[in-house]
Parts: structure tokens; sequence; C-alpha cells
């Protein structure tokens, strides 16, 4: 689904990703652990055209997509669910998911009312809540409106920045719950997340960024089960 | 039947993809964890953060086992030592003994790799499965163990030796799956004739054989006489133990667990990869491990890969069967030798036993090489002749084989000394 191969990007003088290589299969959680500062945002931003890759090779698909501006990038079947989830606050709940259907709209020009109607079985709560102002939401509510809007795009990949900032033990565990019910509908999810021992019990495989590099590769039960990951991101010092 | 089918069958594009970021991070924990790779690295102006490409492997230096040997115990762990759960040393084959460590991930991944070859020979949760390798030091019997284990077979760790026992356990046990040595095999289907055993009345099905080199006619022997399907494993501690690759039911080659292990084959002299297909010495590099990984590490096993894709749909590569030890090469006359070729031409012969060994010796300033074979017995009481056409026979096709001449000797059945673990086959008188 996704290959980056030897990327490399940053801002200015700044390089921040150095080299990185990682791939997604289809149907598969990916996570992406790391501590601030390790460069997660930034190979999201890349991955999505926001910045532009330095060198290396980002495919989607088959397809090289590290030259194609951001909304081709979503047109192409890759979406972001930002960090902060970055909803249009003075706009509804229904707007703001149409928005989303945007790209779906404009190239096959139908009726969006079947893809709400998925978002909000998926969703109840964005429902009952559709001619809401998105800025009155909680920040659970905001979320889940953040991850309806990206699925409006209907994508082949979905990219989730730290769905779990700053929210509630039990909503993350709701919203955890909903990124495995995603991939178990066939969904292929990459989650970044700075809480790594939740995010690697729900994904598949993991990959553990330090510094702009990454370090470590494997199974998330392996990734749970690595000294040096419990060390350093689960904040579980053995003995 | 595979095991792990989305790694087994995986596309050469998408394993390449994974091997490149595996290589990658490894790169980085060895430069970062062992001092030994850091200096090296620092020495020879290598930037682990630069790798870009497989090819660019060939850039990094060897690890030999003398490397091992000087850092012995632990001085190539990348993990601390309370991160390790297991602790190996090789068997000593030759000379020193050489330290491993494992943590629990290693076992793991250990343990599903051994269970992919198990599973290749057709090994499943409803065989007994004695596994007569030595327990101990020796990653042979702990390594299989645990991949049985992770199959759900039913495990005999009876170890090594005790013939009598081994066979007892055998048909009260009723196993159907053995482990050991090709060598222990021919032993304990001797034996089994010797005690006038029925071995249409065993159970046994299956057998899973490495820790030494083999031959073709040597499975064919094994097959006939204990009725089972005979397939090959490899596999070295000082990379991780048995599991690195194993045959499946074609039994045309060992499939190579790619996605753990990155192969390269060398000319043992230039150092330089060989053209593709060709016999040269298997270098390893590891992918996955925590405790112990090693960067380009010399086997000294000599083999050749196949490129052809096999008809089990298994897409991992296969290698041949390992014909030798690049350090077990014999120099006679300035020409290179392997017992295995010697292995190959006398199971040919009608008459001799699958024993032998080869002395070498210097006879004033030339070498000088005898075979001594073990010949069924009825060939002592035929007339002088016949054993005279016999050992003709046996030179000039060794002569052509191998391009020198040898002298060859007829002894008695059972008259050579047997081995239970890795058979000895040559003795170096020469003084040099």
């Amino acid at each position: 689904m996704l290959r980056i191969k030897n990327l490399e990007a940053g801002y200015g003088k700044l390089r921040v990703l150095k080299r990185i290589s990682l791939h997604v299969n289809p149907g598969e959680i990916v996570t992406l652990i790391g501590a601030n500062g390790a460069g997660k945002t930034t190979l999201l931003a890349t991955i999505t055209g926001l910045i532009r890759a330095i060198a290396g090779e980002i495919q989607l698909k088959g397809e090289n997509i590290e030259r194609l501006a951001a909304e081709k990038i979503v047109a192409r079947g890759c979406s972001l669910v930002p960090e902060g989830r970055q909803v249009f606050a003075t706009m509804s709940v229904r707007e703001n998911l149409v928005l989303g259907g945007y790209v779906q709209y404009r190239s096959k020009g139908y009726d969006l009312t079947a893809e709400l109607d998925k978002i909000y079985a998926l969703f109840p709560v964005l429902a009952e809540r559709q001619e809401q102002l998105a800025g009155t939401l909680s920040g659970g509510e905001q979320q889940m409106l953040a991850m309806g809007r990206a699925l409006m795009a209907k994508p082949s990949l979905i990219m989730l920045d730290e769905p779990s900032t700053g929210l509630a033990p039990l909503i993350v565990k709701n919203i955890f719950q909903i990124i495995t019910r995603l991939r178990d509908e066939g969904n292929t999810v990459l989650l970044i997340e700075q809480n790594a021992k939740a995010a690697l019990q729900i994904a598949d495989r993991g990959y553990v960024m330090e510094t702009g590099k990454i370090i470590v590769e494997g199974a998330a039960d392996e990734l749970l089960a690595n000294k040096d990951v419990q060390r350093a991101y689960l904040g579980r010092d053995v003995e | 039947m595979y095991w792990e089918q989305e790694y087994e069958c995986m596309t050469r594009d998408d394993l390449q993809q994974l091997q490149l970021e595996r290589l990658q991070s490894t790169l980085f924990r060895v430069a970062t964890h062992v001092p030994f790779y850091r200096q090296k690295f620092k020495e020879l102006g290598i930037d682990p953060d630069g790798f870009r490409s497989l090819d660019e492997l060939r850039t990094l230096p060897f690890t030999t086992k003398q490397d091992l040997r000087d850092n012995y115990p632990y001085g190539l762990f990348a993990v601390p030592l309370r991160d390790i759960v297991r602790v190996h040393a090789s068997s000593g084959t030759t000379g020193q003994a050489t330290v491993v460590g494992y943590t629990a991930n290693d076992i793991k991944r250990w343990s599903n790799m051994v269970a992919r070859v198990l599973t290749a020979a057709g090994v499943t949760k409803d065989d007994v499965v004695q596994i007569a390798f030595g327990y101990g030091m020796f990653t042979g019997g702990f390594g299989l163990h645990y991949g049985a284990e992770r199959v759900g077979a039913s495990v005999i760790p009876i170890s090594s030796g005790n013939t009598k026992r081994q066979i007892q356990i055998m048909q009260d046990f009723r196993t159907t799956a053995l482990v050991c040595t090709p060598s222990y095999a021919l032993l304990l289907a001797d034996a089994m004739e010797e005690m006038h055993i029925n071995l249409s009345a065993l159970c046994l099905k299956f057998g899973l054989f490495g820790g030494e080199p083999w031959s073709e006619a040597m499975r064919a022997e094994i097959q006939n006489r204990l009725n089972i399907i005979a397939t090959d494993n490899y596999g070295l501690s000082e990379v991780m133990g048995p599991g690195v690759a194993g045959e499946c039911r074609e039994r045309h080659g060992l499939h190579i667990n790619e996605d753990h292990f990155l192969i390269e084959v060398i000319n043992p002299e230039t150092l330089e990869p060989v053209a593709p297909g060709e016999i040269g010495e298997l270098v390893i590099t590891t992918l996955t491990k925590e405790a112990f990984p090693v960067i380009r590490y010399r086997t000294r096993d000599l083999t050749r890969l196949i490129p052809e894709p096999c008809p089990c749909g298994r897409t991992l590569t296969r290698m041949e069967r390992v014909l030798g030890r690049s350090d077990d090469m014999l120099i006679i006359k300035g020409v290179n030798v392997y017992p295995s070729q010697i292995e190959a031409v006398l199971f040919e012969i009608e008459g001799t036993k699958p024993h032998y060994q080869i002395v070498v010796e210097r006879d004033g300033r030339l070498d000088k090489i005898t075979v001594l074979v073990e010949v069924i017995e009825s060939i002592f009481f035929d007339e002088m002749k016949k054993q005279r056409q016999l050992i003709d026979e046996i030179k000039r096709r060794l002569a052509s084989e191998l391009g020198i001449g040898v002298e060859v000797k007829l002894v008695e059945e059972k008259s050579l000394e047997r081995s239970e673990g890795k058979a000895k086959r040559v003795i170096d008188k020469r003084k040099l």
C-alpha cells in the first residue's frame, strides 16, 4: 500500500528525517512510535505532500507520489487525520463531513448521502449532532469528526496523527476500538502515537523512531517485549 | 503447508523492502551498541546511516569466527546481559568455542523459523518428534525442540547417544519424526538391522537432518532403509542455530529465511560475489537478531543458490545442501578436494557401505590420499580377483572425479569408528 525508501525531509537547512524506510501492507494497522521531536509529524507532512522530500521515494499503491501536490495525494487515496483534530469550528458537523467528501463528490459528482450514513453508523454521536457547530463538540467528539471527515474521501490509506492527545482514557479506548474496527473492515491504517503501549496493543506491526531515524521495526508484540522500547517509550525499566 | 505464508510466499519486491528496512535498523543498532562494529566502521570510514540499498552491503567488513573468539565471551552482544534469557556456545567443531546470546524475542523468532522448517518438511501437531541432537550448549537440540513445540508436536527430548535406548523409545513412543545428523540416522539403521527390528513396523514418517554435510545418495539410502521422507535443514549457532534454512517436500534445496537473514555467496579466495548459481562460501547478515546481530558472517560453508522458483510456492530463495566447508577443503598436490566429492562417488558404487575415511599423508614430499571404504562382508569371501576389480573401479571413478590419483583400501563392515554426533571423515597426518 505505502512504501517509503530512504526518505529525507526537513525545514530550511534543518534535516529532520534522515533516511526513513518503511512500508504498510494492505489491511494492516502499522504504528509509528517515538518521543517528542523524533520527526513523526514531519514524516506525515512529507507523505501528504505538505512539505517536499529532499531525497528518497514515497510510493502509494505502486505509484510515486513524492512530487505530487497535497490535494492530488488526497485524490489518490491517502487521507490524514491531523494532530489536534483541526475541525472547522464554525461549520456544522455535517458541513465538515461533506467537505471531507469533496474529492469524491468532485470526481464522481454523486450524492454523498450514502457516505454520510456510513459515517453516522460508525459514529452515532455525530448523527445526533449533525447540525451542531463543530467547535462546540467535546475533544473526543471532535476526534471522531476528524476521523469521519477523513473517511469521507474513501481513502485507501488513513493516517492518524496522535489521536489520543488530550483525551480522557475512556475516550482513548473508544477511539482505539474504532481504529481496530476500521482495520477489520478492510482499511489500512498508519497510526502515529506517543502513547506507545496503547498503539502497540492494537497494531499489527510497528516502527520506533528516534531523532529522525527508524531504530527498530517489528511485529507489535515483539516491540512490546523489546527491552529498548520498554525503557525508552513505555517508561518501564525492568527492575 | 506453510507456517507463515505471508512471509514465506512474499513477492521479491516486498521482501527487498523489508530487508532494506531491517538492514538499516540493524546497522544503526550494531553501530550504537557493539563497540567492535563501531570501531570497525570508524576505521573503514563507513557511515552506518548512509546505507540506501541492499547492494551496498558489499562495502561492509566481514565478521569471522576469529572475531567471535577475540570477543569471547560477551563482547559482541548488542544488549545488556540482563536482557539475555539464553546463552549457547558453538559446538567447537574447529577449535575454541564461541558464545552467543538470545533475548526473549530472539528465542520466539528462532522457534518460529524452526517451525517453518518443520512445517515445510511435513511435521504437524499430530507428530511425535524424537530429537536426537545433543542438548546443552549446542544449539541443535534446543533449537529443534522449541520449534517442534511451537508447531504443537509432541517432543521427545532424548538428546544424542545411547543408540539402543533411542531405538527402544522410537518403538515404544511411536515416534513419527526423527531429528539428528544424517550419519547418526544411518547408524540407527545399522543398529536396528543388527537387532533384527522390523523397520516397517515403526511409525517413522519423517527425518529432519542437519549438522553436517551429506549427499543425495546418502539421502536415498536413509529414505530406503528407514522408509521415511528425509529433508535437510541448515543453521549455525553464530547466526542463530538451526532454522536458517530448510527443505520443503520437493527436496531440492533449502529455503532460506531471507526475511531474517541476508545471504551472499562469495569466492572464499577473492572475497568477491560469485556469479548467480555458482558455488561459493555462504555469508550471512542477521536482520532481526536483538542480542547477537552479525554483519556479513563468513560461515565457511560451501553452497550455491538455486535461482529457479520452487514448485512448493515459497518464494524464499533456495540454497543447495552444504557441499562442505571452505576450510575442510583439502589441497592435495595442488588440487582442491572436498570430502563430499569422494562421498558422492562411493555411494554410486555397488558393494560399498556409506562409511569411509579419508587419510591424507605426506610421503617424502608428495601428498598421498588413501580412502578407507567399508564394504559388504561377502566381498572378502569372494576371490581376490573381485576385490581387485572393486578397488580398481573405485580408483578409476575417484580419479576421474577429483583429477588426482588416490589409494583405496577395503575394510570390513563396522571397522571404522562410528560417531554419534558429527562424523569425522578426514584424518590429515601431514605435518606442514
